[in-house]
């Protein structure tokens, strides 16, 4: 009787700790192996307790060149997505033309579209328009299914500012680009922001689109797809592990802010990470 | 406060011919008024009327369709809403959310290029009684004093009209009768016009020198509170600002100074300088607190006319009583008896006879068509249109 009581007031906390518990093991499987030695190099086993990996991300030189490669074009494709998708953004939440319903589909369409089925026709695109593959190959395919996530995210944010706030900018003195700089943009920067971190973790991770479009030139994901034929080097892993680690300081300095910022002052209608977190 | 409102002498604000259209709908059709410097003004009127529009039109948040906005001998009517000495408190304040209450005071005066502003700001803060509050943000104040940022953040900038959105809507009752003090000694104080819409009447009473009651993007009738109320223009004005009895009645001209009238067969009078139409149809109207309820005929004084009826219904209000008198034709009358002890209380069922002073009565013109438009909705107390 006791024991199920016991279940019935915390089952709720269980399910969650065995979902996170689910949704961590491969991160901390990624983050052990990144300290190991492997005994082979098609072995996935612990063997023994190393930091020579973080020592020397960079043993094969090649990798790293890929994990470069990777960041150049995340950043190149995050820029221009972010600019084209937050434009595109204000355009159909700001104004009514012919066509505007027709781009809205459109901008969900390539979000629904297979990766496979992308990848192909765009790389059909690239030799019908003579266009040599390789690195501006990638960032232009990024592009194009990153500006739809930065559409979409900046559309909630905007959609949900008060017309008002601007009209009274203009109403104090302020003309429309000082409008545009000292309310609307700050107001909307969240979700700029967030919609550039999605955009770069997108770009970072693509293979499918990506091993269609590169010719010869080789991202982080193709090194990891490649490498899994001969055996992973455990540098990856120790890549892998950084990555994460940067995420989890990203997230947690957001958080940190968000909570600074509500004990000072609430912004009203900012979403923040881990607002509901906590709450019974 | 002397040296508040600018230096330079502005002149009256006049809207000439205002128009605005949004596709088919008329929003404000063809509405002309002067609204002198200085004033309290308040444009009165139902939620479509076309009062915000014109509020809009003349901040440069919307565009007329045709007509002209003149400040003085200027025509801002074309101007963007940054380049003229207008600002605006908001229904729903509009207060920047990232910028602190001082910055958000600020605002206006460092777009202007004004500098150093502390001064300025802090003494408008103490204006309102908002010492203290400059670091915080909007969201960490009330109500009420998120509606006293807003006020001040436009007044700062000593504009020649302040222009006043409904923005003592969201407040409750007694914080809202508080500040209708405060902004009519603030208006008082700063000399500025005020420009004021709301769709309460008392608040426009309390407030205002000078209403405009807006009906259908028009203006019905302006004038001071007390000459409106005391003699309304029309059947809407009679009903929208306060309540009023309005018996269907025919006009037979005049005579002697006063215009016979005949309604339901019984033969009544008003003052000619009481009445807006002499012969055809028209209206009798009489408020209820001018209504007297009495026991028999042989009551009512010398001078007075009177209604015989049964009552229906009386609600006790404490400071008053509230009856409804059921006239021989059918029409219910409501009478508001001032509840000063001197008067026994009617009971419900009796018979009881209403009179008036002809001098308490007013006519309107009728549309033929209409009838008695008390009847239709005789169970909503007095004063409660709000």
């Amino acid at each position: 009787m006791r024991l199920w009581r016991w279940l019935a007031d915390r089952w709720v906390m269980i399910v969650a700790l065995l979902v996170l518990g689910y949704l961590a093991l491969p991160i901390l499987v990624v983050a052990a192996l990144s300290f190991n030695r492997p005994s082979s190099r098609l072995s996935y086993d612990f063997n023994e307790f190393t930091v020579d990996n973080w020592r020397r991300p960079c043993a094969t030189s090649d990798m790293c060149d890929a994990v470069v490669r990777s960041v150049q074009i995340g950043f190149l494709a995050t820029v221009v997505a972010t600019v084209l998708g937050t434009l595109m953004a204000f355009a159909l939440v700001r104004h009514r033309f012919r066509g505007r319903s027709a781009i809205n589909v459109l901008v969900f369409l390539s979000m629904a579209t297979p990766e496979l089925v992308m990848g192909t026709s765009l790389l059909a695109l690239f030799v019908s328009a003579g266009v040599p593959q390789g690195f501006w190959t990638v960032v232009i395919s990024h592009v194009v299914f990153c500006v739809s996530f930065v559409v979409v995210t900046v559309k909630a944010r905007l959609a949900g500012m008060d017309r008002r706030l601007e009209e009274a900018a203009m109403d104090l003195y302020a003309s429309e680009w000082q409008t545009f700089r000292r309310i609307t943009l700050p107001l909307v920067l969240p979700g700029i922001v967030a919609a550039a971190l999605l955009a770069f973790s997108l770009s970072f991770d693509d293979f499918i689109v990506t091993n269609f479009n590169a010719g010869t030139t080789v991202t982080f994901p193709m090194y990891v797809w490649g490498a899994a034929q001969r055996g992973i080097p455990p540098q990856v892993n120790v890549i892998g592990t950084a990555m994460f680690a940067v995420a989890l300081l990203l997230v947690g300095l957001s958080s940190l802010r968000g909570r600074r910022a509500r004990r000072t002052a609430a912004p009203v209608g900012q979403v923040e990470f881990g607002r509901d977190a906590g709450t019974r | 406060m002397t040296g508040m409102a600018r230096d330079t002498p502005t002149g009256d604000l006049r809207l000439a011919n205002l128009t605005r259209r949004f596709g088919t709908l008329t929003a404000v059709d063809d509405l002309s008024l002067t609204i002198a410097q200085g004033s309290f003004f308040a444009l009165l009127g139902a939620s479509g009327c076309g009062k915000t529009t014109t509020l809009r039109m003349i901040a440069g948040l919307d565009e007329p369709t045709s007509g002209q906005v003149l400040l003085g001998d200027r025509d801002i009517g074309r101007l963007r809403p940054y380049q003229r000495p207008v600002n605006t408190v908001f229904q729903s304040y509009a207060l920047f959310p990232h910028l602190t209450v001082f910055e958000n005071v600020a605002f206006g005066l460092r777009r202007r290029g004004i500098r150093p502003v502390d001064a300025e700001v802090n003494r408008m803060l103490s204006l309102v009684q908002l010492d203290g509050y400059g670091p915080r943000r909007p969201a960490q104040l009330s109500g009420g004093q998120q509606q006293r940022v807003a006020l001040i953040r436009a007044l700062v900038n000593r504009p020649q009209v302040l222009l006043l959105d409904e923005p003592l809507g969201a407040l409750d009752l007694t914080l809202r009768r508080q500040m209708q003090i405060e902004l009519k000694r603030i208006q008082t104080e700063v000399g500025i016009t005020f420009v004021h819409v709301t769709h309460d009447q008392e608040e426009a009473m309390t407030m205002a020198d000078t209403v405009a009651v807006m009906n259908a993007g028009g203006i019905e009738q302006l004038g001071a509170p007390a000459d409106i109320y005391e003699f309304p223009a029309t059947a809407f004005v009679a009903n929208f600002l306060g309540r009023s009895n309005l018996l269907a009645a025919e006009a037979g001209g005049t005579s002697g100074g006063d215009v016979a009238v005949t309604a339901h067969g019984t033969r009544f009078s008003v003052p000619a300088g009481r009445s807006r139409a002499d012969h055809g149809p028209v209206h009798l109207g009489v408020r209820p607190e001018k209504l007297n309820l009495v026991g028999s005929a042989d009551q009512v004084p010398v001078g007075h006319q009177h209604v015989t009826g049964v009552v229906t219904d009386a609600s006790y209000l404490g400071v008053s009583t509230q009856y409804l008198l059921r006239t021989g034709w059918g029409t219910e009358l409501s009478v508001f008896a001032a509840n000063t002890g001197t008067s026994a209380r009617v009971a419900v069922g009796s018979e009881a006879v209403a009179y008036w002073d002809p001098r308490h009565a007013f006519l309107l013109p009728r549309d033929a068509v209409d009838t008695d438009p008390t009847a239709s909705a005789p169970n909503e107390p007095v004063g409660a249109s709000s």
